[in-house]
């Protein structure tokens, strides 16, 4: 049938090729003279841009607070061990409910909400959960935060697995990782995402189509910070520390940054772009200057008045651009072929641009 | 008893009386058209009765039922479906897109967030009959924003249509279009009215009473005439007004 669209896959070429990067980091990335804990840092703020992007990019909603999920993930991550259960599972468990709770419970608050309004919303969400990790000290160890998280034991059934080494961790964190990506993959393209991405575009009409759009956006909202709680637990995992500077406005501030600049608004893969992009210019820029947050913030500048589609926008640019040239070769092929001469050449330029669709 | 009545409603914004004791029916299987002059109510009068905004009074039932005060989605779950004046589409997504999305099958599946939409072919094909219906054959794949004027008009209904309505209200649907699209428009309408009933708000007289079996003349957001295009034709205040002389 010719209208019959393509299928989303289960595991498409861009996700197979950024798991791979990553799972082979321990092989290459001591030989670039940087370190495996840095990959470690890229995956966890890949995840938390992944995650948050179901709301900015998908959903349309803009929020700035985000960093009070990820936060409340790595905050509960470190009580539960410390106060009620050293247990990784039970631990890990535990900080994704207590952040997708809290997002449950902001959502409520909020979804009703639109542009400018909302943004304002989570801000004041964002600033009120950061106030009380900063002021709460018998609980969230005020401005020091939480020490001394260990990295647990990780038990497996038959065997453990130490996870006190970078490596270790790191592929623990991968294989949760991978899962989570997969499952975001599958509601992105699913009826739900599909919904999600109506109302972004047009919420009057989704209602009028027939959709609740306000139980929509609640479930984006809280499904996102379930997400941003992962991360958070294993940041706090990575860093064995949970601290209020992830909760603050810059933080929630940098994970829009990354968004936007790896080109979440168009491709489900900007936002792991943007987190790879934002911490390499921390490291690289930051070891040559004190000042690179001048420099980033300049460019972000510079992207969003002339880039607003990110980098994963000019990549599809450029596919769009060489399919374009290649469907004029084809049509200059096609001449030839009626003389007789390359038969199938507007076929290949067709398969190629199949190959080479959307990022 | 008609599909749908609405009685005594009343509607204000603020000190402005934009609805004063409207009443209306429309009865099933009939095309229904509603006009008047411009700032008439005729667009509030759809919002009112098809949830946009509540009544601050009136009762308005549908099949026997009362819908009053219900918002947009409960209405258009009931089987009322509308298109907009100002267009109101999907603009990033696909014309094939903006119309599966208003499928009532995929939205019962609204809340499965783990099998591909792209997996039911089944519900690709019903929303490629519904373009075609509206004779957007071979625009597909188009994104809703590249479109024709004319095209999109065209693919409002079609969203509209999607819905499977037994009542659908048309806002307008000439607003812009040449001579030409509005012939054609009238020809998809006149198809569309032996299968659903229909409530169209037109300024085109031509267009309006070449289809309608009954108009309700608004004026102040009160109905000041109603009969049939012939009737009206005759009515005084229609002459008047010249609205009645295509």
């Amino acid at each position: 049938m010719p209208i019959a669209s393509p299928r989303a896959g289960f595991l498409p070429a861009p996700m197979l090729v950024l798991l791979l990067l990553l799972a082979t980091t321990p092989f290459w990335l001591a030989r670039l003279g940087l370190y495996q804990y840095l990959a470690l840092e890229v995956m966890v703020w890949m995840l938390f841009a992944l995650g948050y992007n179901l709301m900015l990019g998908t959903t349309g909603l803009p929020s700035f607070g985000h960093g009070a999920f990820f936060g409340a993930g790595a905050y509960a991550f470190g009580l539960l061990q410390q106060r009620v259960l050293a247990n990784l599972w039970f631990d890990l468990f535990g900080a994704i409910v207590v952040a997708t709770a809290l997002g449950a419970i902001v959502g409520a608050c909020i979804a009703h909400k639109r542009g400018i309004y909302f943004a304002l919303l989570t801000i004041a969400f964002g600033q009120v959960v950061w106030f009380v990790a900063v002021k709460w000290h018998s609980v969230t160890g005020g401005e020091d935060g939480l020490q001394n998280i260990a990295r647990p034991l990780l038990p497996l059934g038959v065997t453990t697995v130490n996870l006190r080494g970078n490596e270790a961790l790191f592929y623990f964190c991968f294989a949760l990782f991978a899962l989570a990506v997969i499952v975001l993959w599958r509601i992105v393209h699913s009826p739900f995402g599909r919904v999600l991405a109506a109302i972004r575009q047009n919420e009057v009409r989704a209602a009028f189509v027939g959709y609740d759009v306000w139980r929509y956006k609640w479930l984006a909202i809280t499904i996102s910070s379930a997400f941003a709680g992962l991360a958070g637990a294993m940041f706090a995992l990575a860093q064995q520390s949970a601290y209020p500077n992830v909760m603050s406005l810059h933080s929630s501030g940098f994970v829009v940054m990354m968004v936007l600049i790896g080109g979440g608004l168009v491709s489900f893969w900007g936002p792991a772009i943007g987190a790879l992009f934002f911490i390499l210019a921390r490291d690289v820029l930051g070891a040559a200057t004190e000042t690179w947050l001048l420099w980033y913030g300049l460019l972000f500048v510079v992207m969003v008045l002339w880039q607003p589609e990110g980098i994963a926008g000019l990549w599809q640019a450029a596919q769009r651009h060489r399919a374009a040239a290649a469907r004029d070769a084809a049509a200059r092929g096609g001449a030839v072929t009626a003389a007789g001469a390359a038969p199938g050449a507007g076929v290949a330029a067709i398969a190629k641009e199949a190959l080479h669709g959307p990022l | 008893m008609a599909l749908f009545e609405a009685t005594g409603l009343h509607k204000r914004f603020g000190d402005q009386v934009v609805l004063q004791d409207l009443s209306l029916s429309f009865e099933e299987g009939r095309l229904s058209g509603i006009m008047g002059p411009n700032g008439a109510g005729k667009t509030t009068c759809f919002n009112v009765l098809t949830g946009r905004h509540a009544p601050d009074r009136g009762r308005v039932t549908f099949a026997g039922e009362d819908i009053t005060g219900l918002p947009p989605r409960r209405v258009a779950q009931k089987g009322i479906s509308r298109s907009f004046q100002v267009m109101n589409l999907f603009d990033d997504d696909s014309a094939l897109d903006n119309v599966l999305i208003a499928l009532p099958r995929v939205r019962r599946r609204g809340f499965d967030a783990w099998r591909d939409l792209r997996a039911d072919s089944a519900a690709e094909q019903q929303a490629a009959s519904v373009l075609a219906r509206v004779g957007l054959s071979g625009h597909e794949r188009a994104a809703a924003r590249d479109l024709s004027y004319g095209e999109r008009r065209a693919l409002e209904i079609a969203v509209a249509l999607a819905a499977e309505p037994r009542l659908l209200f048309l806002d307008e649907p000439t607003a812009g279009l040449g001579a030409q699209a509005t012939g054609r428009l009238a020809e998809l309408v006149g198809e569309l009215k032996r299968q659903l009933t229909i409530v169209v708000i037109e300024h085109d007289m031509r267009f309006l009473f070449g289809l309608a079996d009954t108009v309700s003349v608004l004026h102040w957001g009160q109905v000041i005439a109603a009969g049939t295009p012939a009737e009206l034709r005759e009515n005084e205040w229609v002459r008047r007004s010249s609205l009645g002389s295509p």
